[in-house]
């Protein structure tokens, strides 16, 4: 059996914790949240670029590319507080655009990109199609130095102003940077998506030119797939609280037959064994973060905590609906929002099954 | 106390290491029990008193208590180190579970200097062995109703009733007593004193009850016009409510003071996946089957979910919005995993189910199924799974009383 992880945490994730809880408290009321829902760009520009200000954006960018040097495990903190206040922002497709370039570009693209990217450009992966995410699953082509397919759940394309692109290049699955003004702006439509508080498109790539020193160094599809469950984990972490604290706020203060509601014991023994839950699943957040980089272990916690905050969230969500009753029923109740993220989380980066099963490979060979 | 030096801490630890190695007796001929709670026959009540009489002696119990009493005066976090090297190599678990873990702390944070000198070194040497006095034939969960009656005649205090549950009940010297010394007091819980009783008075009878695995463990302790001295009592006459709650704290793990060494052996996900990996199913390897495997696989992010939680306890930082989350829920956590994994085990074993302890063809002498019943000790005593879910609700999360 792999080593299991450990929990542990940096002096910077401490303070990123109180930083970040404060200012997503500060930048993102709900009512904030609801209407930056029907806006279209859906996030709101002076909060972007004041993130990239505070240095979040280089935090796992290298201290030469204008980065602070640190690592994925410093970003967690601030994720798990944008999930928390539902905060949309480029945030995690950035990082996570970031990360890879970091890994697999070449000197010049991360020369390029990475400066830019820590002062404030936002970034994304493009990496979905019609038959998955997997590199098998790559219709995308790139020859003749043209890109030709369709990606999908491209999260915050409009924003980004550059994305990595996987395609089928020679027989091989590769990674290419493209700068977002070489698409036309009607190739991105816009999906119509679960959680609502989120963006993201279906991009038509028509033989659309791309620059020969375009293709990334290596493809770490694998590595690509840990960190965005990393940071799935963190934002679901976040949002399970939150959903924690929503629901036992209205145990609190509604009363039916003469009592509030969370005296009766049908309600608020499974809060606690959710909100136990989420404490178990926070447990494995933060070892998954301190242990990111260590080969086996980091993988192995990873994939847990993606499980736990999966199952956590989408049980926690669940009976937010339930137990707000008729509201719980309504669009303006929040709590179809958590449940929406977990469906999210769920769907795209692989649901508590798939990563089981790759735990059982990992833990039972 | 101060911090650890790194350097010492780490000696320490090695030591322990290899005390432990050399240490360590896992079959002494006869079964022993896993948890405190299963000390049902002399030759295991002996074999465990002398092994804890050594750890204590080696230095690895008491690490952290004060030197005057018995212990070593050394930070924390060197008790810590012992207990990893105890956890590490499946170390024989620490007989005097109630005074170790509950007396010692309490006696330790608010009783006086002649109770300390009378009883700490006592528990950690195993000389005197303690029981706990709370639960009642009609009130177990419902601590608050105790009747059990203690009425003062001079220096001494008369004690009547009846106490359930009792953990060493027939081997102890002492007793955490909880008893009613006034039954006119307007709220339940003022009536009640906390008392350091004697077990070995006139008037003190127990009786061992059987449990549902067939074997002993627990006691009924019957109190007939028993004379207890007066200088037993814990915070006063009326306080025993506040003191039976602090101790408590020490019980549900939310305080520290323990003594350290481990009360119950404790699953560890390998020991669950060694039984998966030997068992077979229909000619193939049971962790073949999908179902069996996505189980599996589940416990094993919970059983290292509650290992990650004990070393997040200690990060503040981690922990900073309900500060007692952890803590207060780390009773109904570990038990009601232990029950689970346990349930888990047996339908590993298949057809080795249908077998008991004792048999020959029983999968690891059956300890699975026993361990399984066995848990269910652990649910329900010290407050049901039940009565921990309002716990967890009212105190962490707010949530209102029950009824209110």
């Amino acid at each position: 059996m792999e080593a299991l992880g450990r929990v542990g945490f940096s002096d910077e994730q401490a303070d990123l914790i109180d930083i970040a809880a404060r200012f997503c408290r500060e930048r993102s009321p709900i009512d904030r949240v609801r209407s930056l829902m029907l806006d279209e760009l859906g996030h709101e520009p002076k909060t972007w670029s004041d993130i990239a200000d505070l240095g979040w954006l280089g935090i796992a960018v290298p201290e030469v590319y204008g980065g602070s040097g640190l690592g994925l495990a410093e970003t967690v903190p601030i994720v798990e507080a944008m999930g928390r206040h539902l905060m949309q922002t480029p945030y995690l497709s950035t990082i996570l655009a970031a990360e890879i370039l970091r890994i697999a570009g070449t000197d010049a693209q991360k020369q390029e990109w990475l400066p830019r990217i820590a002062s404030g450009a936002a970034a994304t992966l493009a990496l979905a199609e019609e038959g998955g995410t997997s590199p098998d699953a790559i219709r995308t082509t790139l020859e003749d130095g043209a890109l030709t397919g369709t990606k999908r759940l491209v999260t915050d394309a409009f924003a980004a102003e550059v994305m990595i692109v996987s395609a089928r290049h020679q027989g091989e699955a590769i990674l290419c940077l493209v700068p977002r003004d070489a698409i036309p702006t009607e190739a991105l439509r816009r999906e119509v998506i679960v959680d609502e508080v989120k963006r993201s498109f279906e991009i038509t790539l028509d033989r659309v030119a791309i620059d020969p020193g375009a293709i990334l160094a290596s493809a770490p599809f694998e590595h690509m797939h840990l960190a965005a469950n990393l940071l799935s984990a963190a934002e679901m972490s976040g949002a399970t609280q939150a959903a924690i604290d929503y629901t036992v706020e209205y145990l609190k203060t509604r009363k039916q037959f003469g009592k509030l509601i969370g005296s009766y014991q049908s309600l608020k023994h499974p809060t606690v064994d959710n909100y136990v839950a989420w404490e178990m699943a926070r447990s494995h957040l933060y070892a998954a973060a301190h242990c990111f980089d260590e080969q086996g272990t980091g993988e192995i916690a990873t994939r847990m905590a993606k499980v736990a905050t999966l199952n956590a969230l989408s049980s926690t969500a669940d009976r937010a609906i339930q137990f707000h009753g008729g509201i719980g029923f309504t669009y303006e109740c929040d709590a179809h929002l958590y449940r929406r993220r977990a469906v999210w989380h769920a769907a795209l980066y692989g649901d508590a099954a798939y990563h089981k099963r790759r735990l059982a490979e990992l833990l039972l060979a | 106390m101060t911090d650890a030096d790194p350097k010492e801490l780490a000696e320490f630890a090695a030591d322990a290491d290899a005390w432990f190695a050399g240490n360590v007796e896992l079959d002494p001929g006869f079964r022993l029990p896993l948890t405190f709670m299963e000390v049902g026959e002399d030759r295991q009540f002996d074999f465990l008193r002398d092994w804890q009489r050594r750890v204590w002696e080696a230095g690895y119990l008491g690490a952290a208590w004060p030197k005057e009493y018995g212990g070593r005066g050394l930070p924390q976090a060197f008790q810590s180190a012992a207990d990893d090297a105890f956890r590490k190599h499946h170390a024989p678990i620490m007989l005097n579970a109630i005074g170790l873990n509950w007396t010692g702390p309490l006696l330790l944070d608010i009783g006086t200097e002649a109770h300390k000198k009378a009883y700490l070194k006592g528990i950690l040497s195993a000389e005197d062995i303690w029981c706990q006095g709370f639960s009642e034939p009609d009130h177990g969960s419902d601590l608050g109703n105790a009747q059990t009656r203690a009425v003062r005649d001079g220096d001494q205090y008369v004690v009547n009733g009846s106490k359930i549950w009792t953990t060493l009940g027939g081997y102890a010297k002492y007793m955490i007593l909880l008893a009613r010394t006034d039954p006119q007091a307007p709220r339940k819980y003022d009536g009640l004193s906390f008392f350091l009783a004697p077990m070995t008075v006139p008037g003190v009878e127990t009786r061992p009850i059987r449990k549902l695995t067939g074997e002993y463990g627990f006691h009924q302790c019957f109190f007939t016009d028993a004379r207890i001295p007066a200088s037993s009592l814990v915070g006063g006459e009326g306080a025993g409510w506040k003191v039976a709650m602090q101790t408590l704290l020490y019980e549900r793990g939310a305080r520290g003071g323990q003594a350290g060494g481990l009360m119950m052996r404790e699953q560890s996900a390998f020991d669950v996946v060694d039984l998966a990996k030997r068992m077979v199913r229909d000619g193939a390897p049971v962790l073949d089957d999908p179902v069996l495997r996505d189980q599996m696989v589940d416990f094993l992010i919970e059983i290292q979910g509650n290992m990650l939680a004990r070393q997040r306890l200690a990060m503040d930082p981690l922990n900073q919005d309900r500060p007692q989350g952890l803590p207060l829920s780390q009773k109904l956590r570990t038990t009601e995993l232990a029950r689970r994994a346990n349930e888990f085990a047996v339908t590993l074993t298949g057809a080795g189910g249908a077998y008991y302890v004792d048999d020959p063809n029983a999968v690891d002498d059956g300890i699975w199924m026993r361990g399984y019943l066995n848990a269910f000790s652990a649910t329900i005593g010290g407050g049901t799974s039940q009565i921990q879910r309002n716990i967890v609700g009212e105190h962490v999360l707010g949530l209102p009383k029950d009824g209110g």
